[in-house]
């Protein structure tokens, strides 16, 4: 992995930052933004060049839900747990998910093509229970269009890899 | 884009935009909200777009794509002008005919009309409809009408003349003056007057004062940040200079990422405009705004926590005094008001206090943005003046409960808010009715809950949350929380006896009165207010080891009713843990409890409906 990245980022919020010390949070969000989570040797590069020591940093990194101290898989699924999302039957919308994946909340699969985790809210109440892949909103989800999506997910997969091949 | 220095260039400039906008033969006004994103609206979008570039015609048609219009649970949707026709559940499939039809041939679509829920008639304009036409709206008011990443709307719409207005005929005591007595009380929790609080800190000598938007958690500050993003700026500005400060942060959760990018936009937007920056409006004064995203934390909404989130360290909060006025930011004070509260400072300093003070009630002045969720007909954000009752907002606006189901329960004011019965549905909605009632307004949420619902889990769910985002500073949080939750993990289970129903009320006691912070203080809200309306369910749970709205899992089971099954063989195939029972064609099937995890597979493939889920223990 290239860390230069992480150079820039820093050295980018040095510059525009009044106060005494470049704002932390988003120097990690942003590294975030970049790796899709938060690989050692970053935290490494930004304690030493920010002067503060690696443990500061960790408990900032674990305080918020935010960050992630592991990869995420290509296919990268997050279920929002919200109050709504919650009596609109989200817990089995996860339990589906967990089942179909092989694999629980906050965890990779072996091959990497998918991650899942949980949010608290997504404030898209209104279509609860919702779930995102990539980014991407899905509202009223149930069991049903859980297994479509994973399904049309999979033929993307194989589309892909039939381009790729011919 | 030129700085603008005065009120006439700014009064010019909103003409010009005015007429250019009187000049569209058509305007589509889509909804690009979060929540239509969820239900599709981005490919509807795309199909409209290639469909307009495709058309060869001396029209002028406007495809704006617009915040959220409120009405969540029919997207995506569009108001269509001049013609003033809301289509709603639009699919690609419609797209051709829109265009078509309605836009090139003034046609209506009859099947793209709102159908409220079991009733004959169709609707085509949002007036006429009951959601939209029992709400008033001001902070709202221009959410679905505008083009959040388009300065120019907004300065159409009369934009920025109120900051205009306020750093020309007031000084900031009149400001401050203005907003106490309009009554605004904070919108994100407590209901702290804002004009009070903005005098304690414009009352502090300091270089250096900051203010802060609170936008971290509800829909509605993403609603408005995504679709009227210089609403909440504009009210920055002015609510910097009566307070005296010279810089400000948008605190704005980071899944939130339309409203991160909109605000972004709108600040570099109003920087060119001269309405950020230095000598603002030629009046002398100083002001610019930050973006920061909060990165998921509920604790990081608290104010206090929020700060230390700001200066890079954990959101853990800290005792108050000092409040934010006298030790905010840095050392330095700070006000902090919530987005909801900011959206409604420049229609006070344009429409007067007094207008303001008319709408709702004595103590509660305003409106209220709510965010309906939950089992209600109509899901979404609404805006209703203080004081209006829970069952004019559940009935007619949100159109009651679907299919029909009883209403049990509406819960109010986030994770640590309350939930009111049914006996309680002509409350009237505002800080002091909802205390009274063991809730509160919080940012605004409002689950409602069925007969579908198990109090009970409600609670839970609850506690699971709030143990979760505990800061863990402080033990009574930290450590009766969890036990709380235990003891409700223990009821849900089948296991609770008799004396836990005290246990929980005396815990949830002692936690709400010597927690650190908010969230200690009203975390036991949910058990304690649950215990008071719905103890009933807790005893069913208790002494009868069954779940009447079926959904504690150990306390149903799954049953095949005997006479229905025809021995078909498709939930035997569906069952992934192999627990179900039977030969194609011969005996009914059964299902071994043991074994099930109460997945519903089998109830999705039963072609019968011959599998039902019943409360209680199974007697084998
Ligand atoms: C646990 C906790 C979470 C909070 N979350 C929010 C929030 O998401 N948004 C908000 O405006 N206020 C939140 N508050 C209230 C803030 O501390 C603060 O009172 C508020 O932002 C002040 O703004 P107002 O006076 O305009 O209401 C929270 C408080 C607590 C204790
Ligand atoms: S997001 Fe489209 S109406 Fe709310």
């Amino acid at each position: 992995m290239d860390f230069k990245k992480v150079d820039e980022i820093i050295a980018r919020h040095r510059g525009k930052a009044e106060e005494k010390i470049p704002p932390l949070i988003p120097i990690l969000q942003d590294i975030q933004d970049e790796y899709g989570w938060l690989p050692e040797q970053a935290f490494v590069k930004t304690s030493r060049q920010l002067d503060i020591p690696l443990v500061n940093l960790y408990g900032v990194a674990t305080f918020y839900n935010e960050f992630r101290l592991k990869p995420i898989g290509n296919y990268h699924i997050s279920v929002c747990m919200g109050t709504a999302c919650h009596v609109q039957g989200a817990p089995r919308i996860l339990s589906e998910l967990e089942r179909k994946l092989e694999i629980a909340d906050g965890e990779i699969t072996p091959d990497e093509k998918y991650s899942l985790e949980t949010s608290s809210c997504f404030g898209c109440c209104a279509i609860a229970p919702a779930i995102m892949v990539n980014g991407e909103y899905h509202g009223k989800m149930d069991k049903k269009k859980v297994d479509e999506l994973l399904e049309n997910i999979e033929q993307e997969k194989e589309d892909e890899k039939v381009k790729q091949n011919g | 884009m030129a700085k603008i220095n005065t009120a006439e260039e700014l009064e010019k400039l909103k003409e010009e935009y005015r007429q250019k906008d009187e000049e569209w033969d058509c305007v589509i006004n889509f909804c690009g909200g979060t929540a239509c994103q969820g239900s599709g609206a981005q490919k509807v979008l795309n199909a409209l777009k290639n469909k307009l570039a495709d058309i060869e015609d001396n029209m002028d048609i406007e495809l704006r794509v617009t915040g959220c219009h409120g009405f969540c649970e029919q997207g995506p949707l569009a108001v269509i002008q001049p013609q003033d026709l809301l289509y709603v559940n639009i699919t690609e499939d419609d797209v051709e005919q829109i265009i078509e039809k309605t836009v090139l041939n003034n046609e209506e679509i009859e099947d793209l009309f709102y159908n409220e829920a079991e009733k004959e008639d169709k609707i085509k304009s949002d007036k006429e409809i009951p959601f939209y036409k029992n709400q008033e709206r001001i902070v709202f008011e221009n959410n679905g009408v505008i083009d959040a990443t388009s300065v120019e709307d907004y300065i159409a719409e009369g934009g920025y003349s109120a900051l205009s207005r306020a750093l020309s005929e007031f000084t900031p005591r009149e400001v401050i003056e203005e907003v106490k007595e309009s009554g605004l009380k904070g919108r994100g929790g407590a209901g702290f007057p804002a004009g009070v609080k903005w005098e304690i800190c414009y009352d502090r000598e300091a270089d250096l004062k900051y203010i802060i938007c609170n936008a971290y958690e509800g829909d509605l500050g993403r609603s408005l940040l995504e679709g009227n993003p210089h609403l909440i700026i504009e009210g920055m500005i002015i609510g910097g200079y009566a307070i005296g400060a010279s810089r400000g942060f948008i605190y704005v959760r980071t899944e939130y990422p339309i409203a991160v990018d909109h605000t972004h936009r709108a600040l570099d937007q109003a920087r060119e405009l001269g309405f950020l920056g230095e000598d603002i409006f030629g009046s002398g004064f100083d002001f610019d705004l930050e973006v920061r995203r909060g990165a998921g934390a509920f604790v990081a909404g608290e104010e206090t926590a929020l700060m230390h989130s700001i200066e890079g360290k954990r959101g853990m909060p800290t005792q108050r005094p000092p409040f934010p006025a006298e030790r905010g930011l840095w050392g330095n004070p700070t006000n902090i008001n919530n987005v909801e509260t900011w959206a409604n400072v420049p229609y006070i300093i344009n429409r007067g206090a007094e207008w303001f003070s008319s709408i709702g009630t004595e103590n509660s002045t305003g409106t209220k943005v709510f965010s309906l969720e939950g089992k209600i007909n109509n899901t979404g954000l609404i805006e209703v003046p203080m004081g209006i009752t829970l069952r004019e907002i559940i009935f007619d606006i949100g159109g009651g409960i679907p299919e029909g189901k009883e209403f049990k329960a509406v819960q109010t004011g986030g994770p640590s808010g309350g939930c009111i019965p049914a006996e309680l549905l002509d409350l009237e909605v505002d800080f002091e009715k909802l205390e009274e009632a063991n809730s509160m307004m919080g940012s605004g949420g409002m689950v409602v809950m069925d007969e579908d619902t198990c109090m009970v889990d409600v609670a839970k769910y609850f506690m699971q949350f709030l143990e979760d985002e505990s800061c863990g500073k402080c033990p009574p949080c930290r450590v009766g929380v969890p036990k709380m939750l235990e003891i409700l993990d223990r009821i849900t289970n089948g296991n609770g006896g008799p004396e836990d129903l005290e246990k929980l009320a005396d815990l949830g006691d002692t936690v709400k009165n010597s927690s650190l912070c908010g969230l200690g203080q009203t975390a036991a809200n949910p058990v304690l207010s649950t215990l008071e309306h719905f103890k009933n369910e807790y005893e069913e749970h208790i002494y009868d080891k069954a779940c009447q709205a079926l959904v504690c899992e150990d306390l149903l089971y799954y049953n095949i009713i005997e006479e229905e099954c025809r021995s078909c063989d498709q939930c035997k195939q569906a069952c992934p843990v192999d627990t179900i029972v039977g030969t194609p064609g011969e005996d009914p099937y059964y299902i071994v409890d043991e074994g099930c995890i109460r997945c519903g597979s089998c109830i999705e493939a039963c072609p019968f409906d011959a599998i039902e889920m019943k409360p209680g223990q199974k007697e084998n």
